[in-house]
């Protein structure tokens, strides 16, 4: 028995909420057991939200802190909506993936770090040295470090270690935080069955070790409560990440067709879709290249049949040709940018809201269309739906923004009821008015009806060239204005039946107030936190987080005209005021604050960074406690 | 309407049309001895005489002389981007295999910018018809350096004559896997040309037909001389291929028999330099048809969506 051998509790310790983080090299399987971990909680009740820690290759080298792969877990007694700041408990299959934890700031004082210790034995000096420097470094730091004999147990029962250690982990996880072991062994079925029994057994054999071995040798011992209400809603609620959510919002919304290419961090949407989509007659086209793959999901919306195409940055910059001719031509599409870190291939896994503006200006010439951004996970499965309408109700390409951190993390959310009315209606092929040519824009709105192929007397040809009404190509100055117009009007319309949105952190929505943080996507868990806390100590401040951003969401003129200062909270690069070089003149903005400041005419001040990581509640009140006190002084 | 059969009784057909139902009613905006005009015209015929209804034929094309094609026709049509006609015309049938999709690229959008698409949709091979309008040159833009043009032709690009030989787009399209139907023939030749569509469009899957055209503003010297020695052609024949009647077989000095099934000699006859194949080099009619897969699931009730749906939830429930 080891020297922290202690004996186990009989009574767990109540918590609110715990984040945990399990770290391993790539391929050892730790960010399995963190979901799986995380989808526990969640169908115990908890309120949940996960992010994935990625090394951006598929095998980088073991034991180096730029090869840290697995899982960050908030579990709590309450809806969890961000990553929270800095991590309680730590379980590291190695002491060097720790390090660029640490070095993202992601520990404190206090957390506790479980630590496989083989490495205090293994036959390299050079490798039991940088194990025994980096444990005396960890507890220097406050960090409290408990040595495990984690592969000595595993090798009891596997011959391999590194496959398998995540299940004994996760068993350890499940008696600390006192899950339901048989919720845990279900899981393990569920993810292992399609192997078979003889990797089933084993995998269930190392959770039930890993559990023991946790009873006897830890006096961690916790309960987290399932939040109020919770069991009522148990029954109705489905836990998935954001990717998935997406996918089976493109079956919801009646697609037929996703037409793809392979690019991080969207490709998983495509695969739980190609996993599942024959159980609603759809069918995944994998394309030979970005462009190909928006070409053939514009050829399917032409003949009448809804696809969408689902890809990431610089995805998006090669559909950029196709995108302006659905704008030009009126082709309804469905475009999903799950975002990542850029320019160019940047940083494929980490998250970054920074295709805002080329999502709104990306095409030559003026290219108007409808650009919706999901904030939470199920958003990113209703908005698929409501894209779908959209698009086709007026008649242009939809983007929906959304992006890695909504990709890969992992929350309970409601069951939606499926309504019929979801799926796209069939195709009409009755004869077509031969009176109405083939874009008979409505002057006021810019809306009209397509012909269909197939229709008798619909025929035109669809031209990405300047035409008339008729479809037929016009160079002619006067057609260029005017259907330039009724492009841009059909925004204009949409708007008109948008309602203002929400603010949040206000008793009225008529308040004034010190200060108004406006966002978008994924960051609004970690913003609202920010702001419901500021407030506690006293602060006059609020939020309000758009899901549209082309056209804007309407009034937010008036709501801005009450706040002493508007500013931006967003994941892309802006430039900070005090930095060498820079002052009004020359200062960018982040790219929310860049749109409204053009839109509006405002002084509208910004914060963003682009660490590649999600926001945390504690940087957000930092900078914002700055801004407030200036206000107010 | 009506017509006779081949007994000499009446056809009547509820609906009949003619060739004014395929053309689109206005100017054709060609340049005078232009080629495009012989196929397009043998496109009408070829759709007449399968008495396909317009409004469920889709003519889709890129950008360049040859793509002008669809507003030329009285079927629908789509007429999009430089290069990216075929990923939209397999798009298309994806999920409408009802419809008779039709392809009018050329040189430079097919072999040149189109390149990855030609090469994918080959192997996909959904049915349709690519015409390739090869006229070795940028017409449209004036006069560049196109994939096929000669070595040595003085262009716009190149003005001291083309830096390399021509690419083959025979042997390249033959030796695309799962690829079904090759063929190669000349405007200039009424007869040929319409035997040669007219195969392409009842073979079921992917019918590349290479037409060789003449440009006679900008690049004269592609045709010409082929135009003026037919010795340089060698018309392949087959009962599987094409057969031409003997008024249009004397006009050809080297007719051989050739079975469109056998690879090998298509290969053997497409790299030949010194004589030109005409006729149908390739034909396999058991290939993979893509949008038999693609397909799949056409016509699910709302009902069973809706049970796949609820299943796919189950998975994530508790």
């Amino acid at each position: 028995m080891n020297d922290h051998t202690t004996h186990s509790q009989e009574k767990p310790q109540q918590l609110d909420e715990h984040i945990v983080e399990i770290v391993s090299d790539s391929g050892e399987g730790a960010q399995k057991c963190g979901q799986t971990f995380g989808i526990i909680g969640g169908k115990m009740g908890n309120g949940i939200w996960t992010v994935e820690i990625i090394p951006a290759e598929i095998q980088p080298p073991a034991r180096t802190p730029a090869g840290g792969s697995g899982n960050r877990v908030r579990v709590g007694s309450k809806i969890m909506t961000n990553m929270g700041n800095e991590a309680d408990l730590v379980v590291g299959f190695n002491e060097q993936v720790l390090y660029a934890r640490i070095a993202n700031g992601a520990y404190k004082k206090g957390t506790i770090v479980l630590l496989e210790n083989k490495w205090a034995t293994d036959p390299q000096e050079k490798i039991r040295d940088q194990y025994a420097f980096a444990i005396k470094e960890f507890r220097d730091n406050g960090l409290i470090v408990h040595e495990l004999a984690i592969e000595e147990e595993c090798l009891k029962i596997v011959k391999n270690a590194r496959k398998g250690k995540n299940m004994f982990v996760l068993g350890m996880l499940c008696r600390i935080y006192n899950r339901d072991t048989e919720l845990g062994l279900t899981e393990i079925h569920n993810t292992f069955k399609h192997k078979g029994e003889k990797v089933v057994k084993p995998n269930q054999d190392l959770f039930k070790v890993g559990y023991q071995f946790a009873k006897d040798n830890l006096d961690y011992f916790y309960t987290i409560p399932p939040y109020e209400g919770a069991e009522q809603e148990l029954k109705d609620i489905v836990v998935t990440n954001g990717n998935t959510a997406l996918g089976l919002g493109v079956m919801a919304a009646g697609m037929e067709m996703v037409s793809m290419y392979p690019i991080t961090p969207a490709t998983s949407a495509s695969h739980y879709v190609a996993d599942v989509f024959n159980q609603v007659g759809g069918f995944v086209h994998q394309a030979e290249d970005e462009i190909a793959a928006i070409g053939f999901a514009i050829g399917a919306s032409y003949a009448g049949k809804t696809a969408c195409t689902i890809t990431s940055g610089p995805g998006m910059a090669l559909k950029t040709e196709m995108i302006g001719l659905a704008v030009m031509a009126e082709v309804p599409l469905v475009i999903v940018n799950v975002q990542r870190g850029g320019p160019s291939t940047g940083l494929p896994t980490k998250v970054e809201q920074a295709d805002l503006l080329s999502a709104l200006y990306g095409e030559p010439g003026d290219a108007p269309k409808i650009v919706i951004a999901a904030a939470t996970i199920p958003e990113c499965f209703e908005f698929v739906i409501m894209a779908r309408k959209l698009a086709e109700e007026f008649r242009t390409p939809v983007i929906l923004l959304t992006d890695a951190n909504l990709a890969t993390g992992v929350q309970p959310w409601l069951r939606p009821e499926i309504k019929e009315e979801w799926f796209s209606p069939p195709i009409d092929q009755s004869p077509w008015n031969k009176d109405i040519p083939a874009y008979d824009w409505d002057d006021q709105t810019g809306l009209s009806q397509r012909p269909i192929p197939g229709q008798p007397d619909g025929m035109y040809v669809l031209t990405g060239l300047s035409h008339t009404e008729h479809s037929k190509v016009s160079y002619n100055s006067e057609t260029n204005q005017i259907t330039s117009q009724h492009r841009s009007r059909k925004i204009a319309a949409l708007q008109s039946t948008l309602k203002a949105p929400i603010i949040h952190g206000v008793e009225s929505q008529e308040d004034e107030g010190d200060l108004l943080v406006v966002a978008w996507g994924s960051t609004i868990g970690a913003i609202e936190e920010s702001i419901d806390r500021l407030n506690d100590q006293g602060y006059n401040v609020a939020s309000l987080h758009l899901r549209f951003l082309s056209p804007l969401e309407p009034n937010l003129k008036e709501i801005f005209s009450r706040y002493k200062k508007v500013m931006t909270v967003e994941i892309n690069y802006s430039d900070a005021t005090n930095a060498p070089m820079i002052n009004e003149e020359n200062r960018r903005y982040a790219q929310l604050a860049h749109v409204l400041r053009a839109q509006f005419a405002l002084d509208i001040d910004c914060w963003s960074v682009v660490y590649g990581h999600p926001l945390q509640p504690g940087m957000v009140i930092e900078e914002l406690t700055q801004h407030l006190d200036a206000i107010t002084a | 309407m009506f017509g006779i059969k081949a007994d000499w009784s009446l056809e009547v057909f509820e609906r009949y049309f003619t060739l004014d139902d395929y053309g689109a009613g206005g100017d054709v905006r060609w340049c005078s001895g232009c080629g495009d005009f012989a196929i397009l015209n043998t496109v009408h015929r070829v759709l007449r005489d399968a008495q396909v209804p317009p409004e469920k034929s889709v003519a889709v094309s890129g950008i360049g002389c040859s793509s002008r094609m669809p507003h030329y026709m009285g079927t629908y049509g789509f007429h999009g981007l430089h290069g990216r006609a075929l990923p939209v015309a397999n798009g298309i049938k994806s999920r409408r295999p009802d419809l008779d999709v039709w392809v009018a690229t050329g040189d430079g959008d097919c072999f040149s910018i189109g390149a990855g698409p030609w090469l994918h949709a080959l192997h996909l091979n959904m049915n349709m018809v690519i015409l390739v309008f090869d006229n070795g040159i940028y017409g449209l833009t004036k006069k560049q350096t196109s994939p096929t043009t000669k070595q040595g032709t003085k262009t716009n690009t190149h003005p001291r004559g083309a830096l390399l030989p021509p690419l083959n787009p025979l042997t390249i399209t033959l030796g695309v896997t799962n690829v079904s139907f090759v063929a190669q023939v000349v405007d200039w030749n009424p007869p040929l040309l319409y035997e040669t569509i007219k195969a392409a469009h009842e073979h079921r899957g992917t019918s590349f037909v290479r037409i060789l055209q003449r440009c006679p503003v900008f690049s004269e010297e592609f045709t010409k001389p082929l135009q003026e020695n037919p010795d340089k052609f060698i018309l392949l024949e087959h009962e599987q291929g094409v057969t031409v009647e003997d008024n249009v077989k004397r006009l050809f000095h080297n007719v051989i028999e050739h079975d469109p099934s056998d690879w090998l000699s298509a290969m053997k006859y497409a790299k030949d330099n010194e004589a030109i194949p005409l006729g149908i080099l390739f034909k396999d009619p058991d290939a993979i048809v893509y949008e038999d897969l693609s397909s799949q699931g056409l016509g699910m009730t709302n009902e069973e969506k809706a049970a796949g749906l609820n299943a796919a939830f189950d998975k994530f429930s508790i």
